[in-house]
């Protein structure tokens, strides 16, 4: 948005109202956006003097320290699973979504069309239908809830949104350049490990992240699936009727701070590629 | 280099033939285009070759062996895209590089050869850059050497300049050609603009519907098309419909529907044909005003008179270097003739006017009537 605000001309009048009000606009909503967030940031600063952290009563650096932090041994063990499930999500989600975006860019087979339907429906239907749904899959089957479940369920629901994100790269991907690979003596094999796959990885990385917050973020589903595998928004839900610590919030903020930092680094890095790409 | 020999290919997607039953010969360090419309097959024909489609049935050799369902990257045989399909990851060293890595050819030797290819391409010091980098014909040129440096025995060219301007197109033709005779590599060129492969080819196969209708040296199919297709397709020519009459020895003569009866070298005539076309190109015609009784044409070597038929001009335009009639005939042919402007012409002759157009026999060929003709 600021790139397409400098790019404007200041030629008519009417562009240079536009400008500002998209510029209101703009303030309003990156505004309402992130009013919770900087709650979240502030009360993790808060000194609160009974179990309920919801009025401002004094600063405090004290829970930023590591043995205040982690004084939970039950948030700690959420925390450990929630960053568990969400790798193996990421990870196994992202391998399976991306082998099925190959593979519905670039076949054509019984079912293809179908397949592609079908995967909007975790991404559609509410996830209180999906958990129970799920929920009373296992039952029927006898399976026993906890760590299993939970990660199955994650899987499933991450799938779609990993095939649709790899599935925008492979899309424009030009099928020539594996032509080419192989008429330069590349096997299917290497052709895909030195082509395709370097091509498509900036794909992938956004579904494993997408992955991976998706599955840290989850809690309807998991809710009907965990079993006594409690992750950390089972947790904290758990805890609001006793009153939030604020750990919490100190946890809410510094996982914020990890995600800013690393869009700001890839900003840089972007823009940095674009300046030398002009020379 | 090794040379190319198709027998019986033929290859159908579904229930559409798009390659049909076709023989080809192409000898070694030959420069050879496919010719042809759109949708004619050319670029079908070439992924055989490659190996990048298997034909249906037929066999394909190179050199000595039979390649048919060996896939591409296990022939000698390289390849330039259309789309030119770099490697937008890769530097220009390293697109370049790519085949002799996958050929485990040592590092000191691949840089050497990368930088040679790049030198011949004329792109010297180009190796780090990145591909984005690049214009269109620079690509082009990178797509050229990450070919060559394999040194293929046959190089194949999809339409290599469909996308460069006109300028730049004109002068790739001619480094094409130049890089050709430096390598002596076998080159299959496909493209659908007549100039292009005129002024490139050593041989054309002109190719429509799945098939090669003639293959030939440029100059044997401009002037002696073996069939309607390739008359019409090849410049402009004027094709008169007509029946065999007699023949004696080198010339058959042949009744035209518009009353005359013309002389055609028999080596020309299509095989058994008793209703033919008569063709003649536009620049082999001398017209002369009606009732002139001296033949602009003269007589041909062997003593046979000047083929000639009269006309009527429709329009005529001036184009600078020469003039074009427009001309019909009484049957409603038309016929074109384009006059060289030696600046000694009496007159323009103008619309309206009735004129004797003829020609040497020797400029005449024949082509089967297809479809009964008009
Ligand atoms: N993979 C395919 N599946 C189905 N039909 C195909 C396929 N590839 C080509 N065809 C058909 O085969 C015919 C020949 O195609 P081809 O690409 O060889 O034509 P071309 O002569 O190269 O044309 P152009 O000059 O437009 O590139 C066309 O009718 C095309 O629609
Ligand atoms: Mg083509």
């Amino acid at each position: 948005m600021v790139k397409a605000a400098q790019e404007m001309k200041p030629e008519a009048i009417t562009e240079r109202r536009r400008g500002w009000f998209l510029n209101i606009y703009t303030k309003l909503a990156i505004a309402y956006l992130f009013a919770p967030v900087i709650f979240m940031i502030v009360f993790g600063f808060n000194d609160p003097q009974g179990r309920f952290n919801l009025s401002w009563q004094g600063f405090t650096l004290k829970y930023y320290s590591p043995s205040r932090l982690f004084e939970f041994e039950e948030l700690n063990q959420a925390i450990t699973h929630s960053l568990t499930i969400a790798f193996l999500t990421a990870l196994l989600a992202t391998i399976l979504g991306t082998l099925i975006a190959l593979a519905l860019t670039r076949f054509t087979f019984k079912g293809r069309s179908a397949l592609n339907l079908l995967l909007f429906v975790p991404m559609a239907s509410p996830e209180v239908v999906l958990g129970a749904a799920l929920l009373s899959l296992f039952v029927t089957l006898n399976f026993a809830r906890g760590f299993t479940t939970v990660l199955i369920a994650h899987i499933m629901f991450s799938i779609s949104y990993v095939v649709v994100t790899v599935k925008a790269r492979t899309a424009g991907f030009d099928q020539n350049l594996e032509d080419a690979a192989g008429d330069l003596g590349a096997s299917p094999w290497v052709a895909f490990w030195t082509v395709t796959f370097p091509l498509i990885w900036p794909g992938i990385m956004a579904a494993a992240l997408l992955a991976f917050v998706l599955s840290l973020d989850d809690y309807v589903i998991t809710l009907f699936n965990n079993g006594g595998y409690i992750t950390l928004p089972l947790w904290i839900a758990g805890a609001s009727r006793l009153g939030v610590p604020v750990q919490v919030n100190v946890l809410g903020t510094l996982i914020f701070m990890i995600g800013a930092v690393y869009a700001i680094v890839s900003i840089i890095r972007t823009r940095g590629e674009r300046v030398s790409s002009i020379h | 280099m090794s040379s190319v020999h198709l027998e019986g290919v033929t290859k159908s997607f579904k229930d559409m033939v798009a390659v049909d039953n076709i023989d080809l010969d192409v000898r070694e360090g030959e420069f050879l285009s496919f010719l042809g419309p759109s949708g004619c097959g050319k670029t079908t024909t070439l992924r055989m070759i490659g190996g990048f489609e298997q034909p249906t049935s037929g066999k394909i050799f190179l050199g000595e062996d039979n390649v048919a369902g060996l896939p591409a990257y296990k022939r000698n045989v390289n390849t330039v895209f259309q789309s030119y399909a770099l490697f937008p990851h890769l530097a220009v060293a390293e697109n370049v590089g790519y085949g002799l890595k996958r050929k485990k050819v040592g590092k000191d030797e691949t840089k050497k050869r990368v930088e040679e290819m790049l030198e011949l391409v004329d792109l010297p010091g180009y190796g780090d850059r990145r591909i984005n980098q690049m214009s269109g014909g620079q690509q082009q040129r990178v797509a050229l050497a990450r070919a060559l440096v394999n040194r293929p025995g046959v190089l194949l060219l999809d339409e290599p300049l469909g996308a460069l301007d006109l300028k730049l197109r004109k002068q790739m033709q001619l480094e094409l050609k130049r890089i050709q005779s430096e390598v002596g590599i076998t080159f299959i060129y496909v493209t659908h603009d007549q100039e292009e492969a005129m002024t490139m080819s050593d041989r054309i196969a002109v190719m429509n519907a799945g098939h090669f209708e003639q293959i030939g040296a440029p100059q044997d199919i401009y002037e002696f098309p073996a069939t309607e297709f390739v008359a019409s397709f090849l410049g402009a020519s004027n094709l008169l419909d007509g029946d065999v009459e007699s023949g004696d020895g080198g010339m058959t003569r042949v009744k035209l529907a518009v009353g005359s009866t013309v002389s055609v070298p028999t080596n020309r005539m299509p095989a058994g044909a008793g209703h033919v076309r008569v063709g003649v190109r536009p620049e082999k015609l001398h017209i002369t005003g009606a009732g002139a009784t001296g033949d602009g044409g003269g007589t041909s070597a062997n003593g046979h008179g000047a083929n000639a038929v009269e006309a009527q001009v429709m329009v005529s335009t001036y184009i600078g270097v020469s003039t074009s009639y427009e001309c019909r005939t009484s049957d409603g042919s038309k016929i074109v003739v384009y006059v060289q402007n030696l600046g000694n012409s009496a007159q323009p002759i103008g619309a309206g006017a009735t004129v004797r157009l003829s020609w040497d026999p020797e400029h005449t060929f024949a082509v089967g009537a297809n479809g009964g003709g008009k």
